[in-house]
């Protein structure tokens, strides 16, 4: 590996995203400072605008095939340059500028310029999480990112709710990235090198050695369990989830659930299928599989009782993340594929849910679920794109979330595991009877107050371009997307049973 | 011409139903147009039956103007129709009463559409029965039967016409699923659904079946086969449902329930029973005998208790049919040896020359006490007495019919019961004799009958309502009697051209 | 250039469902129901030229159409019909033009309602007209949700709610647990055919290859273990006892038309697809189950009639009577010959017709009456004889009187079960017998109905102002009736048919 490797456009082009989120920040800063107040408002339409702008130009750019470098590790072995970092830096990127979008307008946050910065702050940890290839660049996007993610979700100073969100996901943020910064500290340790995709072959001389070896591998593996499981927010990793995602403002809620969550199971992928050696993999397998089953499980089930629906969201963004470990457990092309799909899916679906809210809640103020009784006659293409993101959750067809699902059970399946499939899909259908509770809510109950919600063109654009998106991904131009999906899934050079 | 001939069966068979959907849907307003639409289209099949018998070659023994189209191939069942002497017997006596009994509705005026379509379709259900030769059109045409008569008793009968209605339609029913588990069961097994293959083939199966014997296997469907038809004669004890659908249904109704259903279940045990079982039939033949006896005796008994002149007329039914019954157990007797072929065939004929002339006397004795309910709004025979001073036309007509159905020499029911006696004595001579009991009883019921409609003091509630509504029979309702009495007279005397063709097919049935 | 049939079909609904909930509004309710109507008038015109241009004799699929969707895991958009599916499809399209028909008073939001109710149609289609097994389950899914919110929204407030997700669930849990049934069909047929497909004509051919007949658990083969998650999981769906539980409610709790699509074509649904993706599928594993699954086929029977006997709620009978019939339907497929499995697809069509029948007369009766109560209930035949005559026709059907497509239809079923009585075991001919009482039943709870809700007295201080159905009402039970009538007076219509469709699978039963 050379470290004095020449930067070249090609290695440029590979940093398309960081480059211009870099940019873009400092333009919004500019911006932020030099306007006047009453003219602030379009501050959120520039980062997203800018970040869309960032996104085509990635997705034209800095693909792969469009240089010379794919496969390759690029500056120095930090980051790799392949479709899969390609696919979750879009959806990363997708995940930002929405959330801007939908951030516009709304008080308190709609206004500041500095929220924005920090937003696309986090987009850039996130895009250098899904390209990571070295454990100092894993680390560093991760704080990157979750640092600016505890300032945003702790950034309605005077709401408590905020505050102590914020606050309790740092102290519980920063307690498990130690742990995980110790866990990899472990395995450069072991290895002597920090670039993932060099780890594999002196881990597996370490195992060779015996029990003293393979216990300290496993002990590493444990504490990288511990910090990935926080991002994704795993059981029994998952408790501060609820309450930050009810406290923070509700696009960052949207923000954290989706785009970060994303970020980290690329990072997951990566980590888990590069890094520990073929040998250890019934144990990792069996740890990963058995959180997957908790997660899923729990997250359901918590999720019947609530009533707030953001908390209800976060139960099921925990659950969510459960179905995508599958993907992750069943070690195959298929799984990697249906991971990735699923996440954006996901993306898209969550944003799209957490849009309505936004809306619900300005208008009314509330958050309880009870109170979107009859919200199918008061503004019946809200309570139909709700409808969507929450069928689309819970795996019906035509939506997304359908074919997600299919492509996890079937990698589930194939990697004979079907008792994770069946668990899978039993808490499908449990999952199903909350989400169904609250359409029953729209549809059947009525309420008093018959005055429609408000949408402002923004937050139109952005249900327009989720829900459409869901139901595209989920029908036949499903294909394209899945296709995307594998090719990032080959990429990463793992068995698989395809077509 | 050619046409028709070739199609006789099935223009008998479905001219009925043609009319019935003719007056459904045509918005035909006026009651007259109606009746008189449906007994047009009620006479034309009795138009054609005598063409048929006509045309019929009586000296032939065998099925003749058969027709065949395949109908339900996946299970070998085609539409197979014929008639031998028997049958054609039936034919006749069903197109006769059916325009006589739609005469004597003249009188219904709720909802007259609905009542003569049911009617014609019910004729369409009755004919099909005497003229199938597939098992399955059989079942088909027997269980269509119940619909419109169910109906006709529910909407158009009397204070407990519900209850009768029900009770009738699921005790036939159920017992036509015994009859239907074992029409099944056969075809399954030989393959097909048509009688005439059937007759050669069926007696002669001697296989196990489903690891039970094959004898018990035919016993079985022997039962149930016979369970059904004896529910439909009715054979004692299987009567229960009759008193109550005979007396509540309107007059029509139980002319035609009398006059025909009835006939259905006995023709089941002639054309079916026999000629598959014969065996099981000889093995089961003195039951069958002394239900015949049971049927005879304590119908006449039960007929003499009865206070209600319809239901006295509806008891009377038992004990004629039980006559025909106790002739089908003699000719089952003959498969065996127990009976000589003589007096199987004479009792066979006497048979169903019974059923034949028990039509004619039950349609024509409910005919008569419809006449009399329709003006005096009771059956109580208490409540009437010495009629004849007012009706005297009625009165001649009433006596003239319950002499033939008693069994007076020189009217038609004497022949039959002749004949049945006569087959049946050198086989059954206990039973036969007890019979003769149930005949004198007959007498008795009958004369209570006439006594109390006809004679003694002249009840004063009819005087004064003969003022303003005369109690005297009508033109129409004369017309719709006299060619039953007509035909009581004739086949009393000369007998001979009904039972020279009935003759030749019971000898090819029971030889 | 060929019409694309099978697209026509299952697109046209969807598309007016689109229609409807982008251009449409609620005020403006009757050109919402008019595209309704003609969607469904079209795909069922469409669906009727499908079943009488298709060949018999060749029999097989035909009108198949084809476009890859997803080639990495064998996924294709695979349509077509063989002599099962196009009575089926039929049948989809008489129940969906005459629910809209019915449904033509729907004042409560009508956009979503018939948006909703054409996605239902659309997956409902979908199941039948599918060749690709992902695809089978797409619809299959695909028609769950809209069933879920029409009966949650639109149906009888007391029980709605609870009816709906019971239903949801329920159904769901099975269908789903046959999907991953299905995912390890696919992945074992791997080896045999040298692809993952899930194409139902490379399945089959993995079948003969002897995919399925490979051990998975010591002696136990693939198709034995899996047969009965696969059979039962769709037969939920049809109402299979014990999982038939959700059935009566939800045939109650949902709106007259969702009723006519639920008892009429669903259940059909989940009895296909059991028969397509189990029975077809995995002959060996039905050869050995469904000798004994024929015991809950009876208890369907038997059961789901006397049930149906003691109910006070007109509707209750009628939905207690499906879960009987449906009975038929199973225990057809359980003789595992031609008699009986033909039998049982023409007791899908027969049967559909005529609950459909019942479901729009109990609802023309409870919307003028406002109770469904049958004491109370007494002489609608003088205020409604359409409804009455129609009622009276689905009635004798039900009871399998002759001259009417219930009789052609149960006939072959006994008859094939007594055979069975030879060629799989004696105690068949106790079934069938059995079976046959619940005839009897069925006449005695029909005509209880029919003597205590169109006969009897009329209470006039009651229901003063029960008028006569309207002119559409009466055009679709018109429609419903002579379907009852013409199959069952001309077997010859179906039955060829359906044995076409059927004889392949008797053949590869035979085998197993």
């Amino acid at each position: 590996m050379e470290f004095t490797e020449p930067v070249s456009l090609s290695v440029l082009l590979a940093i398309v995203p960081e480059i211009g989120l870099t940019i873009l920040a400092l333009i919004v800063l500019t911006i932020d400072m030099t306007t006047p107040e009453e003219r602030r408002g379009g501050i959120g339409l520039v980062a997203a605008v800018g970040v869309a702008v960032i996104l085509v130009a990635n997705l034209l750019l800095g693909g792969p095939r469009a240089s010379d470098l794919e496969g390759q590790l690029v500056l120095g072995g930090m980051l790799r340059h392949d479709t899969l970092a390609l696919i979750f830096r879009t959806m990363v990127l997708l995940a930002g500028a929405l959330t801007c979008l939908i951030s516009v307008g709304l008080e308190k946050v709609g206004r500041q310029g500095e929220y924005y910065v920090i937003i696309l702050v986090a987009t850039l940890g996130m895009s250098l999480m899904s390209a990571a290839a070295d454990l100092i660049m894993v680390y560093l996007g991760l704080e990157t990112t979750s640092i600016s993610l505890y300032v945003l979700a702790g950034f309605i100073r005077d709401d408590e709710r905020s505050s102590e969100s914020g606050l309790k996901y740092f102290l519980f943020g920063a307690f498990t990235s130690s742990i995980m910064l110790y866990g990899l500290s472990l395995l450069y340790g072991f290895a002597g090198q920090t670039n993932i995709y060099a780890l594999a072959g002196p881990l597996a001389e370490r195992l060779s050695e015996g029990a003293q070896g393979t216990f300290a591998l496993i002990l590493s593996l444990v504490l990288i369990i511990v910090g990935f499981g926080f991002k994704v927010a795993a059981v029994p990793f998952h408790f501060w989830t609820p309450d930050v995602y009810q406290g923070a403002p509700t696009p960052i809620t949207a923000f954290i659930s989706t785009a970060s969550k994303a970020a980290s199971f690329a990072l997951l992928l990566r980590v888990f299928l590069a890094v520990f050696p073929s040998a250890m993999q019934p144990q990792w397998t069996a740890l990963v599989a058995a959180m997957a089953a908790a997660t899923m499980t729990l997250g359901n089930v918590l999720a019947l009782p609530q009533r707030n629906i953001k908390r209800l969201l976060a139960y099921s963004s925990i659950a969510q993340a459960g179905y995508a470990l599958i993907g992750v457990v069943a070690i195959s092309d298929l799984g990697a594929a249906a991971v990735t799909f699923y996440m954006f899916m996901y993306v898209l679906t969550n944003i799209g849910a957490f849009t309505v809210i936004v809306l619900f809640s300005r208008a009314t103020g509330s958050e309880d679920i009870a109170d979107y009784a009859g919200l199918s006659r008061r503004s019946p293409y809200l309570a139909l794109a709700l409808v969507v993101a929450l069928l689309s959750l819970a795996g019906i067809p035509p939506l997304a979330g359908f074919m997600g699902k299919f492509y996890l059970f079937s990698a589930a399946v194939q990697a004979n595991m079907v008792w994770l499939a069946i668990v899978g899909v039993l808490n499908a259908i449990v999952a199903l009877y909350y989400y169904l509770t609250v359409i029953k809510i729209m549809y059947v109950d009525s309420s008093d107050d018959d005055s429609p919600i408000q949408v402002p063109r923004a937050h139109a654009f952005t249900l327009v371009v989720t829900s459409v998106g869901v139901l595209l991904m989920g029908t036949i131009p499903s294909v394209p997307w899945f296709e995307w999906a594998v090719t990032a899934a080959s990429g990463l050079g793992l068995p698989g049973v395809m077509n | 011409m050619q046409f028709v001939l070739d199609h006789l069966l099935t223009l008998i068979l479905f001219i009925p139903l043609l009319g019935s959907a003719v007056l459904m849907v045509l918005p035909i307003k006026s009651k007259g147009v109606v009746r008189w639409t449906a007994f047009a289209f009620s006479l034309v099949p009795f138009v054609l039956a005598v063409v048929l018998w006509g045309s019929f070659a009586w000296q032939e023994s065998g099925f003749q103007f058969e027709e065949v189209t395949p109908w339900f191939q996946l299970l070998n069942s085609s539409y197979h129709l014929g008639v031998d002497g028997i049958s054609l017997s039936m034919v006749l006596l069903t197109t006769l009463l059916t325009p006589l009994a739609i005469l004597i509705s003249f009188g219904i005026e709720e909802q007259v559409k609905l009542y003569m379509a049911l009617f014609l379709m019910l004729e369409t259900g009755m004919l099909g029965v005497f003229v199938s030769l597939d098992l399955i059109i059989f079942f088909i045409f027997w269980e269509i039967g119940l619909v419109p008569m169910y109906f006709l008793i529910n909407i158009w009968g009397s204070a407990n016409r519900r209850y009768a209605s029900f009770k009738f339609f699921i005790y036939t029913m159920a017992g036509s699923i015994g009859l239907l588990l074992s029409i099944q069961l056969i075809g399954l097994t030989m393959g097909t659904f048509d009688m005439l293959e059937l007759f050669q083939v069926w007696p002669t199966f001697t296989d196990d079946l489903f690891g039970v014997a094959n004898g018990t296997i035919k016993a079985v469907g022997f039962w149930l086969f016979t369970i059904a038809f004896a529910i439909k004669v009715p054979v004692w004890p299987f009567h229960t449902w009759l008193p109550d659908a005979h007396t509540e249904a309107p007059t029509a109704g139980s002319m035609i329930l009398a006059g025909v259903l009835l006939k259905l279940g006995a023709y089941g045990f002639l054309r079916l029973v026999l000629p598959l079982f014969p065996m099981q039939a000889a093995q089961f033949a003195p039951v069958l005998a002394v239900l015949a006896m049971l049927a005879i005796i304590m119908g006449a008994f039960a007929s003499f208790g009865q206070s209600d002149f319809k239901r006295l007329v509806a008891y009377s039914s038992v004990n004629h049919m039980g006559f025909v019954v106790l002739a089908i157990a003699v000719a089952a007797r003959s498969f065996n040896g127990d009976a000589s072929a003589q007096d199987a065939i004479i009792a066979t004929n006497g048979a169903v020359l019974q059923m034949f002339n028990h039509g004619l006397s039950a349609a024509a004795m409910f005919l008569l006490v419809g006449v009399i309910y329709d003006r005096t709004h009771t059956r109580d025979l208490t409540r009437y007495g010495g009629l004849w001073a007012i009706a005297p036309v009625y009165g001649g007509i009433l006596m003239f019919s319950s002499m033939a159905s008693l069994g007076l020499p020189g009217l038609n029911g004497f022949v039959s019961e002749f004949l049945v006696v006569r087959g049946s004595w050198p086989v059954f001579t206990l039973i036969t004799a007890l019979s003769m009991l149930g005949l004198l009883f007959t007498g008795a019921y009958i004369l209570k009958a006439l006594l109390n409609v006809l004679h003694g003091p002249l009840n004063e509630e009819w005087a004064e309502h003969d003022k303003e509504h005369a109690l005297e029979i009508n033109r129409r309702e004369i017309a719709a009697v006299a060619p039953l009495m007509v035909l009581m007279l004739v086949i009393g005397i000369y007998p001979a051209w009904i039972l020279n063709v009935i003759n030749v097919a019971v000898t090819n049935l029971l030889g | 250039m060929t019409i694309p049939f099978m697209t026509i079909i299952l697109a046209t609904p969807m598309v007016a469902a689109i229609i409807m909930l982008a251009f449409m509004k609620n005020e403006q309710p009757t050109p919402i129901k008019v595209l309704s109507a003609i969607a469904t008038g079209i795909s069922l015109a469409a669906s009727i030229y499908v079943y009488v241009s298709y060949d018999v004799a060749s029999a097989g699929f035909q009108f198949e159409e084809f476009a890859p969707w997803v080639p990495q895991l064998g996924v294709g958009y695979h349509l077509g019909v063989d002599g099962i599916s196009a009575p089926m499809a039929l049948l989809t399209g008489l129940a969906s033009f005459t629910g809209v028909l019915i449904s033509w008073g729907i004042d409560d939001r009508p956009r979503e309602f018939f948006a909703f109710f054409m996605l239902l149609v659309a997956g409902v289609y979908g199941v039948f007209l599918a060749l690709d097994l992902f695809l089978l389950f797409f619809f299959y899914e695909l028609a769950i949700f809209p069933m879920y919110v029409l009966i949650a929204t639109w149906g009888w407030k007391v029980t709605r709610v609870y009816a709906s997700m019971k239903l949801t669930l329920y159904i769901l849990v099975g269908s789903v647990i046959a999907l991953v049934g299905v995912i390890a069909m696919v992945l074992v047929a791997e080896p045999a055919i040298g692809k993952l497909s899930f194409d139902v004509v490379d399945l089959m051919e993995a079948r003969d290859a002897g995919a399925f007949d490979v051990p998975v658990m010591g002696a136990v083969t693939f198709a034995r273990a899996w047969f009965p998650f696969i059979f039962l999981g769709f037969g939920v769906l049809a109402g299979v006892f014990p999982f038939h539980n959700w059935s009566p409610d939800g045939h109650v709790a949902a709106p007259s038309a969702v009723s006519m699509i639920h008892a009429g074509v669903l259940m059909k649904m989940g009895a296909y697809a059991a028969l397509r993706v189990g029975v077809q599928m995995l002959p060996q594993g039905a050869a050995t189950h469904l000798p004994w699954m024929v015991f809950l086929t009876l208890i369907n029977v038997v059961y789901g009639s006397m049930i149906a006997m003691v109910q006070r709620d007109f509707k209750y009978v009628i939905g207690f009577s499906s879960v009987s019939h449906m009975g038929l339907v199973s225990m057809g497929f359980a003789t595992q010959n031609l008699q009986g499995m033909t039998g049982a697809g023409m007791q899908m069509f027969s049967h559909g017709v005529m609950t459909a029948l019942f479901f729009a007369s109990v609802g023309m009766v409870y919307d003028r009456a406002h109770t469904r109560d049958i004491p109370s209930l007494g002489g609608m035949w003088t205020k409604m004889p359409t409804v009455a005559f129609a009622f009276i026709v689905g009635g004798l059907t039900s009871m399998g009187m002759p001259g009417l497509s219930g009789f052609v239809a149960e006939l072959p079923i006994l008859i094939g079960v007594w055979r069975a009585g030879s060629t799989i075991a004696p105690y068949y001919a106790v079934i069938a017998i059995l079976a046959a009482t619940g005839i009897v039943v069925t006449a005695a709870y029909v005509l209880r109905i029919v003597q205590l809700v169109f006969f009897g007295e009329f209470d006039e201080s009651k229901f003063h102002d029960v008028g006569d159905v309207t002119a559409l009402d009466k055009t679709a039970l018109a429609i419903l009736v002579a379907f009852l009538f013409l199959i069952g007076i001309f077997p010859a219509l179906m039955a060829p048919m359906v044995a076409s469709g059927m004889a392949p699978i008797v053949q590869v039963l035979g085998g197993a």
